[in-house]
């Protein structure tokens, strides 16, 4: 085997490919050779790093040196300097918020050093492409474990012990679920991954895929052999995700070629198989019963639950159904014990499997933070945490409003609560959930009724419409929400829009109507006073709510400072400023389109917004 | 690709070692050869060749090679710094590619460092 001394890891998560990493490493290649390097260097593709927001990334092995946001023009300088010249660039290092000092080592930077990895243990570390990577971080040695020296019902009791709930949003106990599973009445059995994630800012399970696609094979396989009598797996991916259904498909194939997927796996006589089915990118199809359908060829909607998956399932079969994460956690589970796993977290899972939580979860930090991307954390780690220590804080030391976690249809989480300690219980305790493990962070600059009318807006467009209180109400209660930041709404529709949302969460057909008026709950709960402005003095605090906000201009600011610049005018798109250089400008109210480009540019601050 | 046996594993997993404990930054010694301006004038490209040599010689997958910049002494460059798991950085001076075989055949791989080329033991601290 080649040896080399220098291991240059290339991101190609989709973040990262999207801000042309796959160009870096041409552009690195090139440089390489240019400098007869070639052959003492290995450059590497890996999955998802996690820091989307400093993509592209590039960290070199074995010191760790981590490069943020380069450029291939860049490119020649790095290779040059560090490659041959071994000097870390210093410019192109990453620098936490509000320092001055940049920290070049990856394990150093607060964004990473403060994660615990279980289900991203891979990243950044192999590459996705290669089996071979895979087994070199104890790949497939669960596997081993399990077919030598485990009976199906003792792997069933590790995964029951550990602790494990469902990381796709509902948390249901993993063990618990294999075991109905296996109780269930049938000869022919399935298992099904779910890795149809819809929520719009989060991409866990899409970075697990890319990044690690084996575990998830791995993990899919154990559990076909505890449950027993299954040996056909699918893997239900949307199409909205083109890289991840390909390093899934290599990843299968080369399972296939060593034998780890197919007949006979490892000679011990079990016969376990995967396929890789297309998703259309509804939203509903990630709702158990609805992805069932759309497996099956049908309509992708959902139906009531009186009969389990785990005993009716896909074509009737008990069908056992877990999130991507979820089955990423099972190798580590199986090779590292129920008891280590089970030590991280809260509660207690020893009697009752809804007793705590365990483990870790990925959580996808969006919106305001410093550092957005992906992170996985302990169980029980506070959201102040998650958003303060890994995420920097808020961007542009702008003021901390609401964190919703959990997706578009988790609720809103005020400053009052960000000790709150992640939790299913605890997060379904304020009126919000685990979920899958969206987090979008919004600060004093969002308005919330505008944010519910947002994230109500996603789940009215995705209802499958199959029942009514969810097709009907939620197109209800976005019209309300329309009338409301349009200046039109009353008090009497914030009553109503209360009824309204308990309506639709206690007779929806599935979780998606059932929990889809989160963000109008809490939102009314925690933020009631940012309605009571919209309705009674028909204005939006956030300057956020176009109907409700009118723009003018500080005359005194634009004429002394400003000299009547003039740069308004040139951005307004409606032709609303009225004014000539050196002279002070007005904005004409019947014209204006309340953009909101004027504020943006006008370097003196003289659009006043009220 | 013929079908995986249990213990093939394990074999995979010996042929990726030495990659995987580059990026892991794992290993039983490290050696980092000082390539400042003077370090390459004084002929370290050569030397970080010949620890290369030598690794692939001796297939020592647990040993990483790294560079750093000047050290601060470029009139004895080319230097290199040795430093085993849970020992004091041993630094060497005026590099040959000779002197390299025998302190990576010494001081690597036997664990005896080889006084006469070296300058120090220890690194200056930084306040």
């Amino acid at each position: 085997m080649k040896q080399s001394r220098l291991q240059i890891m290339v991101c190609a998560g989709t973040g990262c490919v999207s801000n042309h990493s796959f160009d870096l490493k041409d552009a690195i290649d090139r440089e390489l050779k240019k400098h007869k390097l070639e052959n003492e260097t290995e450059v590497v593709f890996t999955g998802c790093n996690g820091f989307c927001g400093a993509g592209p990334i590039v960290v070199v092995q074995p010191d760790g040196v981590f490069y943020k946001e380069l450029k291939t023009a860049d490119i020649p300088f790095l290779v040059e300097e560090h490659f041959l010249k071994g000097r870390p660039v210093k410019k192109f290092l990453y620098t936490p918020p509000l320092e001055t000092v940049p920290i070049p080592k990856m394990m150093e930077i607060p964004f990473f050093a403060d994660q615990t990895l279980i289900a991203l243990r891979n990243r950044g570390m192999i590459d996705p492409e290669k089996i071979d990577d895979y087994i070199a971080r104890d790949g497939y040695k669960a596997l081993a474990k399990v077919l030598t020296s485990m009976t199906p019902d003792q792997v069933l009791n590790e995964i029951k012990n550990s602790g494990l709930r469902g990381r796709g949003g509902g948390g249901f106990p993993t063990g618990v679920k294999w075991e109905s599973c296996k109780k269930a009445h049938g000869t022919v059995k399935y298992v099904i991954c779910n890795a149809d994630e819809g929520d719009p800012g989060a991409f866990m399970d899409r970075s697990i895929i890319e990044g690690d696609p084996h575990a998830v094979i791995e993990g899919m396989i154990i559990g076909a052999y505890a449950i027993e009598n299954v040996h056909h797996g699918y893997i239900y991916v949307r199409m909205e995700y083109p890289l991840a259904i390909k390093r899934f498909q290599i990843a299968i194939e080369q399972a296939r070629d060593y034998g780890l997927l197919g007949k006979n796996i490892f000679d011990k006589g079990f016969d376990f198989d995967i396929e890789v089915r297309r998703g259309a990118g509804a939203f509903v199809c990630g709702e158990s019963t609805a992805l069932m359908a759309s497996l099956e060829g049908k309509a992708g909607e959902p139906r009531a639950k009186y009969i389990h998956t785990v005993e009716k399932g896909l074509w009737d079969c008990p069908t056992c159904l877990n999130n991507v994460e979820t089955w990423a956690n099972v190798p580590q589970i199986i090779l590292k014990g129920a008891k280590w796993f089970s030590s991280i977290g809260t509660g207690d899972v020893s009697s009752d499997p809804w007793g705590g939580s365990k483990g870790t979860k990925v959580f996808s930090l969006a919106g305001k933070v410093n550092n957005t991307g992906l992170v996985e954390v302990p169980m029980g780690i506070t959201l102040r945490e998650i958003i303060y220590k890994i995420g920097g804080g808020i961007r542009n030391g702008k003021k901390f409003k609401a964190v919703q976690t959990g997706g578009p249809s988790g609720g809103f989480i005020p400053e009052s609560m960000l000790d709150l300690p992640v939790d299913y219980e605890e997060l379904t305790k304020v009126g919000s959930m685990m979920g899958s493990g969206g987090m979008v962070v919004t600060d004093e600059e969002n308005c919330m009724v505008d944010m519910a009318k947002y994230f109500l807006s996603f789940t009215q467009g995705e209802s499958c419409g199959k029942c009514i209180p969810c097709r009907e109400g939620t197109k209800r209660m976005l019209d309300i929400l329309e009338r409301i930041t349009n200046g039109q709404g009353t008090e009497e529709d914030l009553v109503l829009l209360e009824d309204l949302s308990n309506m639709i969460v206690e007779s929806s057909l599935c979780a998606l109507g059932g929990s889809a008026p989160n963000p109008v709950l809490t939102t009314l709960k925690y933020f009631r006073e940012e309605y009571e402005a919209h309705v009674r003095d028909k204005k939006c605090p956030a300057h956020v709510c176009r109907q409700l906000i009118t723009y003018t201009i500080d005359e005194k600011i634009c004429l002394e400072i400003g000299h009547g610049c003039g740069v308004c005018t040139k951005y307004c798109p409606d032709g609303a400023i009225i004014g000539e250089r050196k002279k002070v400008h007005y904005i004409d109210p019947a014209k204006c389109g309340k953009c909101g480009a004027c504020y943006d540019v006008c370097n003196f601050n003289a659009i006043k917004v009220s | 690709m013929p079908r995986l046996k249990i213990e093939d594993l394990e074999k995979i997993a010996d042929q990726q070692r030495q990659k995987m404990n580059i990026r892991e930054g794992s290993g039983k010694a490290k050696i980092t050869v000082h390539m400042g301006t003077c370090g390459i004038a004084a002929g370290a490209r050569n030397i970080l060749a010949a620890f290369m040599k030598q690794i692939e010689i001796h297939k020592a997958d647990d040993v990483i090679l790294t560079t750093s910049a000047c050290a601060g002494l470029c009139s004895r460059e080319p230097m290199a710094t040795v430093e085993l798991k849970n020992q004091a950085p041993v630094k060497y001076v005026d590099l040959t590619e000779e002197k390299v075989k025998k302190i990576f055949e010494s001081h690597i791989l036997q664990g005896k460092f080889v006084q006469e080329y070296a300058l120090s033991i220890g690194s200056e601290r930084i306040q």
